[in-house]
């Protein structure tokens, strides 16, 4: 046996796994989303029906949103706590990446708890206006679940790209007259870029492809994963829920590919 | 610029010491005065305390209480960095690499608020002083050492400082390209005429640009002076033995010879001792005819390096005498010899506590 085929050989079983699991389900997909009674344009619905266009707007606002807070937060936490040493620090940071060991669902259970109807927001709320604030099941319990879940990545990567940071580079804007601002605008932001890039898109694709937080929280949250499975399970629908979710997946993929042309880096899909 | 302009701040360093929150002394206190205009060199092994001397006059570290950095005679001991108007070159160079050439040179005044037209000037300007000509646009990840290095001194000195600060900025380099820049970077020095603080581990480095040395170890000021001052006249047998090469003998003194093995050496100082730590520097001592009396040794091994020779001489002292003879003579291994030194080169050091 030559060198090739042997190599060829041991592709096998890739190959088929990726065939079985992977190409042919696409293809089927593919196919059950131009099955249904619009053929090919059920996946123009996904765009000119104006309850699926909402839909898929809420999404878009609801992971850039997500992304955008997650980012925010967890570059000044990652930059701190890269910078920082105190007593705890080792602790504080194994519970800031604790929610990396949870599945959506808990995720989900945990925001009910926060902020569900016998959640603690509403019990203190309650008390303090007599107004009893709920939010738990609703797109921006959603929303912090998917912020909880998102910061812990992002918060690792900002370290590991921080600890990478020649304090030179500080050290020489500051020689120069730059303030922290500046140091912060010119040298560290612009360093850690590709790092930003990076896991902001896995925080985008997440948001837009979680479906357990959403599911735990309410069936009749309007993004585009529960919609997916309503369509399916509830209404029968075939072809929409194929077509959409084909339109999701694009989506996302083309989010990732956009990040990391930028980024120039290996961006994980994620969700 | 002229070369005969005098720029930068006269500096004093006050009482300076650091001693780090878990206890160990990175440096004891330390007292300096730098002439405006003069380039200093602190040298010494790493570990000696010579870069965080450095981060204390740029305001990267906080000496400990009592001491004081003074610029011009103002106290700028609790003024950060950035307050103090220090050009900074760094080992590493810290280039921005998000940033063309021109802009990293041009950053510090761009965060003064200089002018765009102005800046282009100077920018221009420090181009050609620092021959960087037609790599203005270039980004820092397309620039060679030699070149990054120039671009980290263009910058550095583009703000127009009190004083330039550079740690260790050939140690980088290769060593042929680190010799070429060293004569570029003392030029370049001497046309600037700023005053320069100069950190390197390399005695040569610090002998051709210091107009002063201070030698460091452990911790502490071992001694200040000249090159000259260092090389002739080391204070102890650290100085002597990290700048250039040297023979430390130990042997007894009779009166004006130092008896050794190898015959009697006269001396020019002795004072009133018995035991001397005499320093021989390799290229003063003379090889002739074997003598019939005075210092004789045999010759153990020649190393042949073209403009001279490198000659070890055993049983005249105490140790295998290195001698750096003119590349004419001819001997060889096995050989005796005689040894002339003059005596106004034997320096005494002081007996080691």
């Amino acid at each position: 046996m030559s060198h090739i085929s042997f190599v060829r050989l041991c592709l096998l079983p890739l190959a088929s796994v990726t065939a079985a699991f992977f190409l042919l389900p696409m293809a089927r997909l593919l196919l059950a989303g131009s099955e249904g009674p619009r053929g090919l344009a059920e996946y123009l619905a996904i765009i000119l029906e104006p309850r699926y266009r909402t839909t898929l707007l809420n999404t878009l606002v609801l992971a850039a949103a997500t992304t955008v807070a997650t980012l925010i937060i967890a570059t000044i936490a990652g930059l701190f706590l890269q910078r920082q040493r105190f007593p705890g620090r080792t602790i504080l940071v194994a519970i800031l990446t604790f929610p990396l060991a949870f599945p959506g669902v808990v995720v989900g259970f945990m925001i009910i708890l926060l902020a569900g109807r016998q959640g603690l927001i509403g019990e203190v709320s309650s008390r303090l206006t007599g107004d009893k604030l709920v939010f738990a099941y609703s797109i921006h319990g959603l929303f912090l679940g998917y912020l909880y879940f998102s910061i812990p990545r992002v918060i690792l990567t900002i370290m590991a790209a921080a600890q990478k940071l020649d304090p030179g580079l500080e050290e020489a804007a500051r020689s120069l007259g730059a303030s922290p601002w500046a140091v912060l605008r010119d040298v560290i932001l612009p360093a850690l870029t590709p790092a930003l890039i990076a896991s902001g898109a896995i925080a985008f694709a997440t948001a837009m492809g979680a479906f357990g937080t959403a599911f735990t929280l309410a069936t009749n949250i309007d993004v585009l994963p529960m919609l997916i499975y309503t369509e399916f399970t509830l209404a029968g629908n075939l072809a929409t829920s194929a077509a959409l979710s084909v339109g999701l997946g694009v989506m996302t993929w083309l989010m990732l590919a956009l990040a990391r042309s930028f980024a120039g880096s290996s961006v994980a899909a994620a969700g | 610029m002229s070369t005969m302009t005098r720029h930068g701040a006269a500096l004093k360093v006050e009482n300076c010491g650091k001693t780090f929150a878990d206890g160990t002394c990175a440096l004891a206190r330390a007292t300096l005065d730098i002439a405006q205009s003069e380039t200093l060199v602190l040298l010494g092994p790493s570990g000696c305390g010579k870069t965080t001397l450095l981060r204390i006059v740029a305001g990267l570290e906080n000496p400990d209480a009592g001491g004081r950095v003074l610029f011009d005679g103002k106290d700028l001991t609790r003024q950060p960095i950035e307050k103090r108007n220090v050009g900074m070159v760094f080992q590493s160079y810290a280039l921005f690499p998000n940033m063309t050439v021109a802009d990293n040179i041009g950053y510090g005044l761009k965060i003064r608020g200089v002018k765009r037209a102005e800046r282009a000037a100077r920018v221009a300007e420090l181009v050609v002083l620092t021959n960087l000509g037609g790599l203005e646009d270039r980004r820092i990840d397309q620039l060679s050492g030699g070149q990054r290095q120039r671009v980290a001194l263009a910058r550095a000195v583009a703000i127009r400082p009190s004083v330039l600060l550079l740690d260790e900025p050939l140690t980088a380099l290769d060593a042929a390209l680190r010799e070429r820049l060293r004569g570029e970077l003392n030029s370049l020095l001497r046309t600037l005429g700023i005053t320069a603080i100069y950190v390197t581990h390399d005695q040569a480095e610090a002998m051709e640009l210091g107009d002063r040395i201070v030698v460091m170890r452990k911790g502490a000021i071992a001694q200040i002076g000249t090159p000259r001052e260092i090389y002739f006249t080391p204070a102890d047998r650290f100085v002597a033995e990290f700048v250039g090469a040297a023979n430390i003998i130990e042997a007894p003194i009779d009166g004006t010879h130092l008896v050794l093995p190898g015959g009697r050496q006269p001396i020019a100082d002795s004072g009133p001792r018995n035991q001397a730590v005499a320093m021989v520097r390799p290229e003063t001592i003379g090889i002739v005819e074997a003598p019939a009396s005075g210092l004789t040794g045999v010759v153990d091994s020649v190393r042949f390096a073209g403009d001279r020779q490198r000659i070890i001489v055993r049983g005249a002292a105490s140790i295998p005498l290195t001698v750096d003879a003119p590349n004419t003579i001819k001997v060889h291994a096995g050989e005796r010899i005689g040894l002339s030194i003059e005596p106004n080169s034997i320096r005494l050091l002081p007996a080691e506590g």
